[in-house]
């Protein structure tokens, strides 16, 4: 057998979910016309599976910042900045990260994926234990592997799970990292954190926060689910991304401790690869900026929020967590999921197709992520469209395979 | 000190339910292929296994562990810290 046929089975898979043609795992946009609107196979799509949570990809400022910094520093770093140097940018945006959470160290890695990757496998290394949410996502499960921690995982958002292995773990709790994310991206739940920095306490383990759907989402100064939660001083470091609520690509990580700054120099992810360019570093203060500066962002996107989670479940569909930002509609099966996202992509709305084995409890989802800058009109929309196919879910499943 | 003889009865007991017929599990079952457990039903079938013993399985551990045996092994392995 050669390398290329263990392929086969993921190209059967493949031609199973193509539905008139159309790789729900391989989309084209064909133009982007604002956070919320593309075109789709030639028809203007409202968006609703970006991840995009303030709108802030087309922000005059930010673009008008990247505009500047490609004219002033050019299209691309070159290199990694251990290597090459860093440009004075890199480190402007650091100091700003670390204001922004009123933690005096910061490092911003290539991308969110990166920072993971960065932070757990220089934190946790071989001899150090990791305790990891079961449902955390993938960057996190690489950056676990990566360091050569012994890695357990605790059953989602369960705490006394998380007790008992950490009493399991006797002396060596201490040497433990626990690992959790503010907001889950496939059903929108958030961790209980304030019981977690309790437990972490309790055993003497560090707590590592991924922040990555939750950073300009929750808490009074858009910090996240730790600052929601009055717990940030039990946290001891917080990772999190610049490609959702920041509008750009890349990833960070903040802390209190003097010693993180360290991780600089043992950090493959950091150092081996390289730095984010310099229009990203310039739109990304800005959207920084933004976010400290312009609360009412936060407010439209939980009213967007409500008013879409309100009108699913008005409808009849099974929500997967509380009103928030992600909104996912359980489909009882797969075929179901795929015909009503092919459906809903039919009417010109866009969400995010979830299935097993990517998603937890094997669940089939449509995954909604809400804008600050959808309209009502936008969000109407959605709903009917929603209304549209729900009776589709009354059907049998083998009725609906395309 | 519990050895991998006192281990494997225990064991077969809580992978029982997942045999697809009656005498279908031994030692040398493959967990994966034949008993058909995929990653949800491998997950929740360890979180059994490690309450019914008090241990925490590292996921470093699991690519090892394809069979009864191999699981049974592990147990062991754990159990002597």
């Amino acid at each position: 057998m050669s390398l290329f046929e263990k392929f086969l089975s993921i190209q059967q898979v493949r031609e199973e979910l193509l539905t008139n043609g159309i790789n729900p795992f391989h989309l084209t946009i064909e133009k982007i016309i604002s956070p919320t609107e593309a075109v789709i196979n030639g028809r203007t799509t409202i968006l609703v599976g970006t991840n995009n949570y303030l709108g802030l990809t087309f922000h005059p400022d930010c673009i008008q910042a990247s505009q500047e910094a490609l004219a002033q520093e050019g299209t691309g770093t070159t290199g990694s900045r251990m290597a090459n140097g860093s440009f004075a940018s890199h480190g402007d945006l650091e100091r700003a990260i670390a204001d922004f959470y009123g933690m005096p160290y910061a490092i911003v890695f290539s991308t969110g994926y990166q920072a993971n990757l960065g932070v757990l496998s220089a934190l946790a290394g071989p001899g150090d234990t990791i305790l990891m949410d079961g449902d955390s996502h993938a960057s996190i499960y690489d950056g676990c592997r990566l360091g050569g921690a012994e890695v357990l995982r605790f059953k989602h958002n369960d705490v006394t799970d998380l007790d008992k292995k950490l009493r399991r773990l006797g002396d060596r709790s201490r040497r433990t990292l626990i690992i959790v994310e503010g907001i889950y991206s496939m059903l929108g739940d958030r961790a209980p954190l304030k019981d977690i920095v309790a437990i972490k306490k309790q055993y003497g383990a560090t707590l590592v926060v991924d922040e990555a759907h939750s950073l300009g989402v929750l808490g009074k100064r858009g910090r996240g689910l730790a600052e929601e939660e009055g717990v940030e001083e039990g946290v001891d470091c917080i990772v999190g991304t610049f490609s959702k609520s920041l509008g750009s690509t890349g990833g960070f990580g903040v802390s209190a401790h003097p010693e993180f700054e360290f991780i600089r120099y043992t950090s493959r992810p950091y150092i081996f690869t390289a730095s984010p360019c310099p229009s990203v570093v310039a739109s990304t203060r800005v959207a920084l900026r933004i976010i400290r500066e312009t609360p009412k962002l936060r407010q439209q996107l939980w009213e967007n929020a409500q008013m879409l989670y309100d009108g699913l479940e008005e409808i009849g569909y099974t929500l997967g967590a509380e009103v928030g930002p992600i909104i996912a509609a359980m489909i009882p099966s797969k075929e179901q999921a795929l015909a009503m996202w092919q459906g809903l992509l039919e009417q010109g709305i866009y969400v995010n197709l979830m299935i097993p084995p990517a998603t937890p409890n094997g669940e089939s989802l449509l995954r909604c992520s809400v804008s600050a800058a959808h309209t009502s009109k936008q969000l109407e929309t959605i709903v009917q469209s929603f209304a549209n196919i729900h009776s589709s879910l009354k059907e049998p499943a083998s009725s609906l395979s395309t | 000190m519990t050895t991998y003889t006192d281990i494997l009865p225990q064991i077969l007991e809580t992978l029982n339910p997942y045999a697809k017929k009656a005498g279908q599990l031994k030692e040398t079952t493959d967990l994966v292929s034949e008993l058909g457990l995929d990653s949800l039903q491998v997950m929740q079938m360890l979180l059994k296994i490690e309450d019914q013993f008090d241990i925490s399985i590292p996921l470093n551990n699991l690519p090892n562990i394809r069979t009864v045996q191999d699981l049974g092994q592990e147990i062991e392995t754990l159990l002597k810290g």
